[in-house]
């Protein structure tokens, strides 16, 4: 044998590299996976051209009469939401006032895209935060600079789901880490009241929480208080997410190992200082992940509200629907709240997800 | 505090004890409670007495005057609000049980579809989840409602899949078995071959705990199950009728009914809860190592019974608790059927408050029933974990 009759290295077969090696080892790789693969494939090849036809293709664009959406096989309305989005997304917003419910959204989605940067996690955010909070609500009621004024009853659509739920945790929150401490105290009485609290709450559904809050807390107020619709919602929404945070950030107490109680206890601290330097902080770490669930949770739930006749983003869509010269045309209006809420509820779940690995610092116990 | 605590030599005074302390903390969260409960109670007694409301149950035995669109028990306009009531909590319990078993199933399969080595079954599982999760399951129920309400033709004119099945917009009618003896029979034999079988699966067990025989239990299972209610439906005059609806004029004859709130409800609190459920069982399948599915055929172990006899039973462990809270989930989010009107508890309940006015006692009524249930399901699956939980050393 001398050099010249060695063979050049053979490519392997062509069935296992590339986009036909993958397709055999990811589609075909079984008889049966072969035939469900094929199957998949026929029906999809059934249904999407259809639906991108619906969607896109015959569909009807820009503003315009209802009229051109009942032309036999037209596809989707789109000039319905063309004609109606400043109601779905502001409710019944003064028509002419409502660049002011767009610039909260607009603050409100910077800072929280400012608040996704962990660089930027610090005091001068809470601050940003607290400020902005203010101007939001300013804007959101007027009553100065010329601004005419906007009782709260007539918020509605975005800007009241986002403000219920962002509201709703951020007060809900510290509520919970109290539950939550109270629920792993020593003392019998105060964790016996927390332990009520939490399970009473998550026994029952939100809707019943809801009730409560708007036919219940007009009685239990002195005769003559009363609080508008808006504020007794949230209070509802607070105090059912306050058990439900409770619930995980509990978890994340019992994931801390003893030893730091007992480090704590043995530097001499006292209970509050215990749990605000050492146990707090490693908990609520922990807990990042479940309290992002938390919260899509509790942002989807706040579509509830439209039981007590609040005009959320969902509501807004469903009152869209009872223009008699637009009726039947649910599905448009409802995709396009879905997609708005799948857009808010997607983007926090990967959020967490990319969180989550970064913070796996080797604390929690696995 | 500290010049205290120089005058106190022996003993440190009530405040400086961590037990005393406790006691004063106790005293004072307990009075301050209490002080709330009291105000809000007064209150309450102040503005009802103003509104002139009598409190109290008494008004369950008057007579409700309204109609309920379905019930499991019979139910009329003249029937009492306790009746109506009870006719709310029947249809919870049916819609729940029904979304409970197909959620069960279904996200099951698409959990394992998730992990399958098939790219597009785990993409097309994947995108089912990730969708369904993240849209909220009230804007979910709306559209099936308006699916089935506003695009299905109308009754005269109904999609017809399959024989005797119609599918309007004003809900859908599926034949049944006709009243007969032979099916009677069936159902009652099925009922005894499924607790025989759990007798004849104890004895095999036992039996190969003592003796080392195997026994096909797999086989014997399915015989009796299948063979049994077969056999009684032979013996009862093996009847083949069905109950097929027909439409004549303007209404059909026969076959049962569904109607679009029940069918909406129940498409969407089974589809919402699978999408969670699936999630629950991939996590629950990927819990266990891959040591172990190697171990296990190292052993000599079978395909089959490596998932059957070690990774089905450890992946349980890690998959019925959060089942459990999935369970109560879709309980309590069955009350959304207020929002379509489906007959639910918290639908009759709120039909009742806003005749009546009775608040509280109608909201009392609603959080004692899901507080039940809530109980009842995490008791029993709190029994059936620790039955099958990992007994260690």
């Amino acid at each position: 044998m001398t050099q010249e009759h060695m063979h050049a290295a053979e490519r392997p077969p062509a069935l296992s590299v590339g986009p036909l090696g993958w397709a055999r080892a990811n589609l075909f790789n079984t008889w049966y996976n072969s035939v469900i693969t094929l199957v998949i494939l026929w029906a999809v090849i059934q249904a999407v051209p259809p639906l991108i036809n619906w969607a896109f293709i015959d569909a009807v664009w820009g503003g315009g009469e209802p009229d051109a959406c009942r032309v036999e096989g037209a596809g989707a309305c789109w000039s319905f939401i063309g004609e109606k989005y400043r109601l779905i997304l502001f409710g019944l917003y003064p028509f002419a006032e409502q660049w002011r419910p767009l610039l909260v959204m607009v603050l409100f989605i910077g800072l929280v895209v400012a608040t996704m940067r962990r660089l930027l996690w610090g005091r001068s955010l809470i601050a940003a935060w607290g400020v902005s909070t203010v101007v939001m609500f300013a804007l959101m009621y007027g009553g100065f600079l010329g601004l005419p004024f906007v009782a709260n009853s007539y918020w509605g659509g975005l800007p009241l789901t986002v403000g219920l739920s962002t509201i709703g945790l951020v007060v809900a929150f510290p509520l919970g880490i109290i539950l939550a401490l109270g629920r792993r105290s020593n003392m019998p009485a105060v964790r016996t009241l927390c332990v009520v609290y939490i399970e009473l709450i998550r026994g029952v559904p939100l809707i019943t929480v809801l009730f409560m809050a708007s036919v219940l807390f007009p009685l239990f107020l002195p005769t003559g208080v009363t609080i508008d619709k808006l504020l007794r919602a949230q209070v509802g929404l607070i105090l059912f997410a306050a058990a439900y945070l409770a619930e995980v950030v509990r978890g994340g107490l019992q994931a801390i190992p003893k030893g730091q109680f007992e480090a704590a206890d043995s530097l001499g601290l006292g209970y509050w200082s215990k749990m605000r330097l050492i146990i707090l902080p490693q908990a609520l770490r922990i807990s990042i992940p479940p309290l992002v669930n938390t919260f899509i949770g509790f942002f989807k739930d706040t579509t509830l509200v439209i039981i007590i006749g609040l005009f959320d983003l969902l509501n807004a869509a469903k009152t869209a629907l009872t223009d008699r010269a637009w009726a039947g045309f649910y599905m448009e209006a409802y995709l396009f709240c879905a997609i708005i809420y799948f857009a808010f509820c997607f983007t926090m779940s990967r959020y967490s997800q990319n969180l989550e690995r970064k913070l796996r610092t080797g604390h929690a116990r696995r | 505090m500290a010049v205290d605590t120089l005058h106190v030599s022996d003993r440190a005074s009530l405040w400086n004890d961590p037990r005393g302390r406790a006691i004063i903390y106790q005293v004072v969260v307990i009075g301050g409670v209490v002080l709330l409960f009291w105000y809000l109670i007064s209150n309450t007694m102040a503005n009802l007495e103003r509104q002139q409301i009598a409190s109290g149950y008494g008004f369950l035995d008057r007579e409700a005057g309204f109609e309920i669109s379905e019930s499991l028990v019979s139910y009329s306009a003249a029937s009492t609000y306790g009746r109506a009531f009870l006719v709310g909590i029947l249809n919870t319990f049916k819609v729940s049980i029904l979304g409970i078993v197909f959620a069960t199933i279904l996200g099951t399969l698409i959990g394992i579809a998730r992990l399958s080595s098939n790219w597009l079954v785990a993409k097309l599982a994947m995108t089912y989840v990730e969708t369904l999760r993240n849209i909220p399951l009230l804007l979910q129920l709306f559209l099936w409602y308006g699916v089935i309400t506003v695009s299905l033709p109308g009754p005269r004119d109904p999609i017809n899949p399959l024989p005797g099945v119609f599918l309007s917009n004003r809900g859908f009618i599926i034949p049944v078995p006709e009243a007969h003896l032979g099916y009677t029979m069936a159902a009652v034999a099925l009922l005894v071959a499924i607790v025989l079988t759990v007798v004849v699966n104890r004895w095999a067990k036992a039996r190969q705990a003592v003796t080392g025989q195997p026994f096909p239990m797999l086989a014997a299972g399915a015989g009796i199950i299948v063979g049994l209610p077969l056999l009684a439906w032979l013996a009862g005059g093996a009847p083949v009728g069905f109950d097929v609806p027909e439409l004549q004029g303007f209404r059909y004859v026969g076959g049962v009914p569904i109607r679009p709130e029940f069918a909406a409800l129940l498409f969407g609190l089974t589809t919402y809860t699978a999408s969670f459920i699936a999630e629950i069982v991939r996590s629950g399948i990927q819990a266990v190592s891959y040591g172990q599915t190697e171990a296990a055929a190292a052993l000599g172990l079978r395909k089959g019974m490596i998932l059957r006899l070690i990774v089905l039973p450890q992946a349980m462990r890690v998959i019925i608790p959060p089942t459990t809270s999935q369970y109560l989930n879709l309980t309590k989010n069955s009350s959304l059927a207020v929002a379509i009107g489906y007959p639910d508890l918290v639908h009759v309940g709120n039909t009742t408050l806003n005749q009546t006015g009775q608040a509280i006692e109608a909201i009392s009524i609603f959080m004692a029933v899901y507080l039940g249930i809530s109980l009842g399901i995490s008791f029993f699956m709190n029994w059936y974990n620790r039955h099958i939980a990992l007994v260690e050393r």
